[in-house]
């Protein structure tokens, strides 16, 4: 790693939702620490509800951790950082009332790029994930994996060194979702970011990452992580080697007895789900 | 398989026969005349109230009544209901009780609305004004309490002011609800301004319609509430176009 400074340092960070006693009172998260390198793609992955998703909201600071710290680039997070980090979230992010070139130029103007350089950078977003010809439509008009492609588009104009991605493709179908990693991988190699992104799919984790925390089950603390050493842009032959069946494995082997804890909790009365 | 023009046809029919019913019944069955006039007659009463100009008055003083009350409802019902809509307890504390208030017949209330205000324009204007802020207001806290989180997250992680939440996420998410209610709101204006007019009033579309009945010139009675039906027709033709063009935009 050529710069020993990390682009995202998470620290002893717990979080529950409600108070102890509470009928919905969850521990979503324990003593979790995690380093992410600058220029790396970090696959969070894990059973529901064991607060992968939480962990990605703390360090974009839309939520505040019950205890402990996150720095993202060396600065504490207390809030939302809209010129470090941009977010994809799982689905329907899009606002409905507005076309897709329209949701683009609107990050921006949240962000506050000035007017005049919205539109080029709009067209090249929607350019480079190939909705160029769907600039008019409204999300609506799309179908899902669009739809998260003009999401994409949407975090990507907005040229933050940090992508958190929740579940972007959680919502679609195989064949849709193996395409978009693809040219995801492409997009990604070319831009150097440092990138989080939250998956259940053990195919897509191995395809995407750099490395993959696995997550244990609720409250949930990283278990292990596990490098993927393979260059980007990531070539669709890569799915079909041993490389890639034997690291899917080793993640089925570490999630396994967790999926197993994680189901026997949602059948235990004492605790609620994750809020979303 | 019956396409649109079909069922058009078939209630402009049903409209004809209405007629043709009500000239039989007028003048073969031997229906009073002082219960039910002469359609004919209707009509050259309608073409006389039009001609001569002197509904002008009495649709000026409805008009005006029905303005003041919705301009006065739309504007408190909207501001109030979105105060309301910033709080969860607020919402939790007043949405069944406006929601209450809305099922009882605010009418029953027109006599103390006479005493407060008299019998003038000022008692039809607050009457109007109370029975239409709740559908306002209702729809307003509906409109803007239930907006979808995740599109309040996702402009504030791209760093949306207060300002751009509301007019870029906010208001257009709440906008088709709010809209209904104005709607809604500008409907029960109307229809309880000119239903108090026929109760206690100086002027008015309802006035001069309960002072002919009392007078009993009944085609000229007939020929009002036609003119009261079309002016209700055309009104709320027009607001339902507002709305819905509000809603593509």
């Amino acid at each position: 790693m050529a710069t020993s400074e990390a682009a995202i340092r998470v620290r002893g960070v717990f979080h529950r939702f409600g108070e102890a006693g509470e009928q919905r009172f969850v521990r979503a998260l324990a003593d979790t620490s995690l380093d992410i390198a600058a220029g790396e793609l970090m696959c969070l992955i894990g059973p529901s509800g064991c607060g992968k998703s939480t962990l990605l909201n703390i360090m974009g600071g839309l939520m505040a951790p019950s205890a402990g710290t996150v720095e993202v680039r060396g600065q504490p997070v207390r809030g939302p950082l809209p010129r470090d980090i941009a977010f994809v979230f799982q689905e329907n992010s899009l606002f409905p009332w507005n076309t897709v070139i329209e949701n683009v130029e609107l990050g921006m103007t949240f962000q506050g790029v000035s007017k005049s350089a919205r539109a080029a950078r709009a067209a090249e977003a929607l350019a480079a994930v190939g909705l160029k010809e769907f600039a008019l439509h409204y999300p609506a008009q799309l179908s899902g994996g669009m739809r998260q492609r003009a999401a994409l588009a949407r975090a990507l104009s907005l040229k933050t060194p940090i992508l958190l991605m929740d579940e972007p493709f959680g919502a679609l179908d195989e064949q849709t979702r193996m395409i978009l990693g693809e040219d995801l991988s492409v997009l990604l190699a070319q831009s150097r970011k440092t990138i989080v992104f939250v998956t259940h799919s053990l195919g897509e984790a191995v395809f995407l990452a750099d490395r993959v925390a696995v997550f244990s089950a609720r409250p949930g603390s990283i278990k292990q992580v596990i490098a993927v050493d393979e260059p980007h842009p990531r070539r669709p032959e890569f799915v079909t080697s041993a490389k890639f069946t034997s690291l899917r494995n080793q993640l089925y082997g570490l999630l396994h007895d967790e999926i197993r804890k994680a189901v026997q909790q949602s059948t235990a009365p004492d605790t609620g789900a994750e809020p979303a | 398989m019956a396409g649109k023009g079909a069922s058009r046809l078939i209630q402009a029919g049903f409209l004809v026969g209405l007629v043709v019913v009500w000239y039989l019944a007028a003048t073969r069955w031997g229906v009073n005349r002082l219960l039910l006039p002469n359609p004919v007659a209707v009509y050259d009463n309608l073409f006389d109230i039009l001609r001569s100009g002197e509904f002008i008055d009495d649709l000026q003083t409805t008009l005006g009544e029905l303005a003041a009350a919705f301009a006065i409802s739309a504007t408190g019902g909207v501001t109030l209901g979105y105060l309301i809509s910033r709080s969860r307890y607020w919402i939790e504390v007043f949405e069944p009780l406006f929601a209450a208030v809305y099922s009882i017949p605010i009418i029953l209330f027109l006599p103390l609305f006479v005493l407060f205000f008299g019998l003038g324009p000022a008692s039809k204007i607050a009457l109007g004004a109370s029975i239409s802020f709740f559908p306002i207001v209702i729809n307003t806290i509906a409109g803007f309490g239930h907006v979808d989180r995740l599109f309040v997250t996702a402009a504030r992680s791209m760093g949306a002011s207060d300002y751009h939440l509301f007019r870029h996420v906010l208001l257009p998410a709440a906008s088709p609800v709010i809209l209904t209610g104005l709607r809604m709101g500008f409907t029960t204006a109307l229809l309880s301004i000119i239903g108090s007019e026929t109760l206690a009033s100086l002027a008015g579309l309802g006035h001069r319609i309960v002072h002919l009945a009392e007078a009993m010139e009944m085609a000229r009675m007939f020929a009002y509430i036609v003119f009261v039906v079309a002016i209700a027709v055309t009104l709320n033709a027009i607001v339902s176009r507002l709305e819905a063009r509000g809603k593509r935009d």
